[in-house]
């Protein structure tokens, strides 16, 4: 017990210093996991949209296909991604293996499954009548979708949110795409598994808190969110 | 006349400066200076890279990019051209890998030796055996629990060919393969009370954090010879060839020597540099590179 508080309160002191390599990791994170959710976000709510409102052959199949892939492991996610883009693999001209954008790409997979699912729910779940409302008042396509997206703006944030929350505390694919290059592509879970595996454990923990307190800020907001779309 | 002349200025004015520049320049700049190395847990756990590598960054303009997995997995991103050089230990191996042409020669760097570990009380007597198959032995007939690396890096290797050594299949509910790195399998003996092997490095570096003790050391079969291995040019023509020889180069100078044996935790020396016994070898294998 006094071991774990003394790495935590060492830990403490990392944060507070400002321990550049900490923050340094901190940043490398939000910056992989931003992008991935900023490239990930409008192909899949386009997808989403498709599979609620569309009429298509497969439609129910490609349903099928978003939810089973929800549940590949990261790891898995990480391999196949490696071998696409290793040198010997299809991808390989590229040379993208263990760089920031291997990690974006790792993360982008395995938001995107989550981000269709959960807001094709979401859009599945809502009224059929605004878009048609919406389209009666004479509205063109794009504005009635983008009518639609307003209406559910809340039930489409918590999807993101819970996406971002999912790949920010990723470690499998990253430690697999990125390869844990000190200031290049070590992010806070892979700094977390290697300083673990060293017997660093305040570092780890000093780690752990940041991705615990992100993911306390995230749920207050979910919950914020949520709150308001009771009420309205 | 004139234009032949103002040509003559210019020509003679670069090659001014490109020698000038050659010589005088604080920190080059390398056409390519992103340099990817595979290596060892042992090497980057221990520290000796944190404490090497920015010397060679600021000499040489490169910046190196380590990638620390096990020597098997080392060595695969090395024959796929997923990394530019390679430094690890576990000698066959090692031989093999430039053998089947996926890298150019193998330069040897430093060395340390594997150390047995094991509980305070040392159940299965292990202290006072004079060779590693003795003592794997004793463990075997004790059923004491026995760490693995499991994860074919060079400590895995070596282990296993010790267990061959004492003509033990190792197996059992005793013999447990944790597939982790050396620092967390370390970790793991500890918390278990059991025995393991370790290379001397990770162990001084994590002496102070286990209740391990050392149970045996000095059998010759424990050498632990490191070599770099720069990947074939020839496999892969756009490979930072040029990156890979400028880091041998300078871990086999009398520089980068100096440095790696200077390396010390707790006062204790962890690797003892050994370029110079094969440098006349090394030396007649260089004009590629220059």
């Amino acid at each position: 017990m006094s071991r774990l508080l003394e790495a935590s309160g060492h830990a403490l002191e990392l944060l507070f210093s400002g321990d550049p390599e900490l923050w340094q990791i901190v940043g490398i994170s939000f910056k992989t996991s931003l992008l991935a959710m900023v490239l990930a976000t409008p192909p899949a709510i386009l997808a989403a949209f498709a599979l609620a409102y569309g009429h298509f052959a497969g439609r129910r199949v490609l349903i099928a296909v978003f939810s089973t892939l929800l549940s590949a492991p990261a790891v898995v996610v990480g391999l196949t991604l490696y071998l696409l883009l290793s040198r010997q693999g299809p991808l390989g001209d590229l040379r993208l293996l263990f760089t920031q954008t291997a990690m974006v790409l790792g993360q982008i997979a395995l938001a995107v499954p989550m981000l269709v699912v959960m807001m094709h729910s979401t859009l599945q779940g809502a009224d059929r009548r605004v878009w048609e409302t919406a389209r009666m008042l004479g509205a063109g396509h794009l504005r009635a979708f983008l009518t639609v997206l307003l209406e559910l703006r809340f039930g489409l944030m918590a999807a993101l949110l819970a996406t971002f929350g999912r790949i920010i505390a990723e470690v499998g694919a990253s430690m697999m795409l990125g390869g844990n290059i000190l200031h290049y592509t070590r992010n806070i879970p892979t700094a977390i598994a290697l300083e673990t595996s060293k017997g660093e454990f305040a570092q780890g923990i000093a780690l752990g808190i940041v991705l615990l307190t992100l993911s306390l800020i995230l749920n207050l907001l979910l919950h914020y969110f949520q709150g308001k779309g009771q009420v309205g | 006349m004139l234009k032949s002349l103002f040509a003559g200025t210019v020509l003679a004015f670069s090659l001014m400066t490109a020698q000038a520049a050659d010589p005088a320049a604080e920190t080059p700049k390398p056409v390519n200076p992103v340099l990817k190395l595979a290596t060892t847990t042992s090497t980057d756990n221990s520290g000796l890279l944190k404490e090497i590598l920015p010397v060679f960054e600021k000499e040489s303009g490169y910046q190196v990019q380590v990638i620390a997995v096990g020597t098997g997995k080392a060595l695969k991103m090395g024959e796929d051209g997923d990394v530019d050089v390679v430094l690890v230990h576990a000698r066959a191996a090692e031989d093999q890998f430039v053998e089947d042409g996926h890298g150019d020669k193998r330069y040897g760097v430093m060395y340390n030796d594997f150390v047995l570990l094991g509980p305070e009380d040392d159940k299965a007597g292990v202290k006072g055996t004079e060779t590693a198959a003795d003592a794997l032995k004793k463990i075997a007939e004790a059923k004491a629990i026995f760490v693995s690396r499991g994860d074919d890096s060079g400590t895995d290797k070596m282990e296993k060919s010790l267990w061959k050594d004492a003509g033990i299949t190792p197996e059992g509910e005793w013999y447990r393969e944790a597939g982790q790195g050396m620092g967390k399998v370390i970790q793991m003996a500890g918390e278990l009370g059991g025995y393991t092997l370790s290379d001397r490095g990770t162990w001084l570096a994590y002496t102070d954090k286990s209740p391990l003790t050392l149970v045996l050391e000095g059998d010759e079969k424990l050498f632990n010879p490191y070599g770099i291995i720069a990947v074939s040019q020839k496999k892969y023509p756009d490979i930072n060839h040029d990156g890979a020889q400028a880091l041998i180069d300078w871990m086999v100078s009398p520089e980068g020597q100096k440095i790696i044996g200077d390396f010390k935790i707790n006062g204790k020396q962890l690797f003892i540099p050994d370029a110079d016994a094969d440098e006349e070898e090394q030396a007649e294998d260089l004009p590629e590179a220059a």
